[in-house]
């Protein structure tokens, strides 16, 4: 009876084709709103994520996001290195400077000062030059998406010149940096180039990042630092939930998307739901025949579900894989979507969800067929 | 000649309103083995009622309803559909076909419904409609076939289990004269055998020659029996 269930969803293959349509574009419209949503929070901490040398970020306590920066004194570095288990600890400047073009164009810039003898904390992917070059007097590296905001229509590439705080800046080498929220361009520097570059607070150090020694518990360590220091330290992981939880609960753009993504799981559920109780209902008569015909009530809710399950399992591969598509295509060929992906525990809650919305319309639906009279076939 | 239907004394009330309402009033009828019975009478006397009662559809408010010995009347949900799998054979005014299935797989179905899988039930269903002169159809699907072959795909279904009991609610309503003529030609040239009762409703006089007999209802009661050749010429020339 299940061979004969499946005949019948895929009978009319117009109603079909509609069915699976509306439960793939559901599930695309649920996975690339939910994946939109998380890519942007992530590119909240993305400065954070892209830190790939360091165990742990130090900071000031006080620090409650990674773009709201209390200053360190540089004493601060000298004491977390004095911490025992610690490998190496540099200096990381973080700032906002005005980066003049030569055209002057004016564009507000990101720079990241790293440290000046061991260059850690530098950019985590290089398309074209070396980090070593940053060694160079005046040297930065400028991630690309970055560069074709400052030089529209032309391929990004190392020897092009900036101007910041009056100073003149050589691009040495061309990065890939993960967008950033506000999506202004990322400049990598030296450290003392920094201070130069963008204006310096009365107390220049922004972050320190510790590496910790082979063998050593970072978490151990961790609370070793600040109960010696006094400063904060966290893990990558940690300080990127921290800013981004703070973007969750003190901006309102995560409540405004929030409510979009969410509106995406209502809309998605309205349709996969109506559709499939459509179907069922429009074949109660089918379901009556059968009922007379002696099909138990157990077979019949069998084959509801099995019509239900084939219905969500092709609607949600189709779905799911054109959010894939897209992201992976509009990654390539938009700015603006770069970095943005399909993770795969929103494809697995939007599986969950799919399941959850499949299933209560299977059992509202069927309830009219296991109610219904079969002496309805006589009518 | 055995029974193979008996009711006795059975009554049917619906719920109407604050009460109910009676529809079928103490019906004595019994199906003999290897006969076609007809039942008729006018729209609302409770013909749909009562066979949908002895075919374990509905079950009856009063009265004692058995099919080869069995008692149909006090049968659970899932008692009663293993009754209609195991027992009865169904034909429809609307023929019910599924419209995603070919003929040979809608005619399939009961065997189905009783565990073979389809495309060994579809072979089978396949040399029943080879008797009935369908065999070049039997890879269409419903949409392809006219009213009358879609009337013997549904005759085919009935047959296929080769049940001891068939009822038929209006087989013939659907279709013009001549083909209602032959679809009934054809039930009770494939239906009727020894050992099997075959009920039919219906209201189209020019069919009654088929019948071995004819009850005629009135307001939910049988009012008229015509048990020979001569009784059912009379009631056919009323
Ligand atoms: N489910 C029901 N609820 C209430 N009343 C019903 C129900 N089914 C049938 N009736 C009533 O019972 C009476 C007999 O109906 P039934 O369908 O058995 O008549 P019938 O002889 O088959 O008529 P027709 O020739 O029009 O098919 C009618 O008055 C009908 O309105
Ligand atoms: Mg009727």
């Amino acid at each position: 009876m299940i061979r004969i269930a499946l005949r019948m969803l895929t009978g009319d293959t117009a109603k079909y084709v509609g069915l699976i349509g509306g439960v793939a574009f559901a599930v695309m419209l649920m996975a690339q709103q939910a994946s939109i949503f998380v890519g942007l929070m992530l590119r909240t901490a993305a400065q954070v994520i892209d830190v790939v040398d360091a165990d742990l970020w130090v900071m000031d306590p006080r620090v409650i996001y990674v773009e709201e920066i209390e200053p360190l004194p540089e004493s601060a570095l000298w004491r977390v290195r004095g911490v025992a288990g610690v490998d190496w600890a540099t200096p990381f400047f973080k700032g906002l400077t005005v980066a003049r073009a030569p055209d002057g164009r004016l564009q507000q810039v990101f720079v990241l000062g790293v440290d000046d003898a061991s260059l850690a904390g530098g950019p985590p992917v290089m398309l074209q030059g070396s980090v070593e070059d940053l060694r160079r007097p005046g040297a930065i590296v400028i991630d690309r998406v970055g560069a074709l905001f400052i030089w529209p229509g032309e391929e990004p590439a190392p020897g092009k010149m900036l101007e910041m705080a009056d100073r003149r800046a050589t691009v040495v080498g061309i990065a890939e940096a993960s967008a950033p929220f506000t999506t202004f361009p990322v400049i990598y520097t030296r450290y003392s180039e920094a201070l130069r570059f963008a204006p310096p607070p009365r107390k220049p150090l922004s972050y320190i990042l510790v590496r910790a020694q082979a063998g050593e518990d970072i978490d151990a360590l961790a609370e070793r630092i600040t109960a010696e220091t006094g400063l904060l330290a966290l893990r990558w992981q940690d300080f990127a939930w921290r800013t981004i939880r703070y973007y969750l609960t003190r901006t309102g753009i995560p409540i405004n998307f929030g409510i979009t993504v969410a509106l995406g799981f209502i809309v998605g559920a309205a349709v996969v739901g109506q559709t499939f109780m459509i179907f069922v209902l429009e074949n109660l008569r089918q379901f009556g025949a059968l009922k007379a015909m002696g099909v138990s009530n157990g077979t019949l809710l069998r084959m509801v579900l099995a019509q239900a399950g084939a219905v969500a399992a092709i609607g949600y591969g189709l779905g799911i894989g054109l959010a894939a598509v897209f992201f992976e295509v509009t990654g390539r060929t938009n700015v603006d979507l770069r970095g943005f992906f399909l993770p795969w525990w929103v494809a697995a809650i939007v599986a969950f969800a799919v399941v959850v919305i499949i299933l209560v319309a299977s059992v509202a639906s069927i309830r009219k067929a296991l109610t219904l009279d079969p002496a309805v076939v006589f009518k | 000649m055995s029974a193979v239907v008996t009711a006795r004394g059975v009554a049917k009330d619906f719920p109407s309103g604050d009460g109910t309402i009676r529809v079928l009033h103490g019906i004595d009828l019994s199906v003999r083995s290897g006969e076609m019975l007809l039942l008729v009478g006018p729209s609302g006397c409770g013909k749909t009622t009562l066979i949908s009662i002895l075919a374990g559809i509905l079950s009856a408010t009063e009265g004692a309803i058995e099919v080869l010995g069995q008692d149909v009347r006090h049968l659970t949900p899932s008692a009663a559909a293993r009754f209609r799998r195991e027992t009865v054979g169904f034909i429809f005014q609307q023929y019910n076909l599924l419209p995603s299935l070919t003929a040979a797989e809608n005619a399939a179905i009961p065997l189905v419904i009783r565990g073979e899988r389809l495309d060994r039930a579809a072979r089978k269903a396949r040399a029943v409609l080879d008797g009935l002169g369908m065999g070049a159809h039997a890879d269409k699907l419903p949409k392809q076939l006219s009213g009358g072959q879609m009337q013997r795909v549904a005759i085919a279904r009935a047959l296929v289990h080769e049940p001891p009991f068939i009822v038929c609610d209006e087989p013939t309503a659907a279709l013009d004269a001549a083909s209602g003529h032959e679809a009934m030609r054809q039930l009770r040239e494939s239906a009727v055998r020894p050992g099997r009762a075959v009920v039919v409703v219906t209201h189209d006089p020019r069919v009654y020659g088929f019948a071995d007999r004819i009850a005629r209802m009135e307001d939910g009661r049988i009012v008229e029996l015509a048990e020979d050749a001569a009784a059912i010429r009379r009631m056919t020339e009323h």
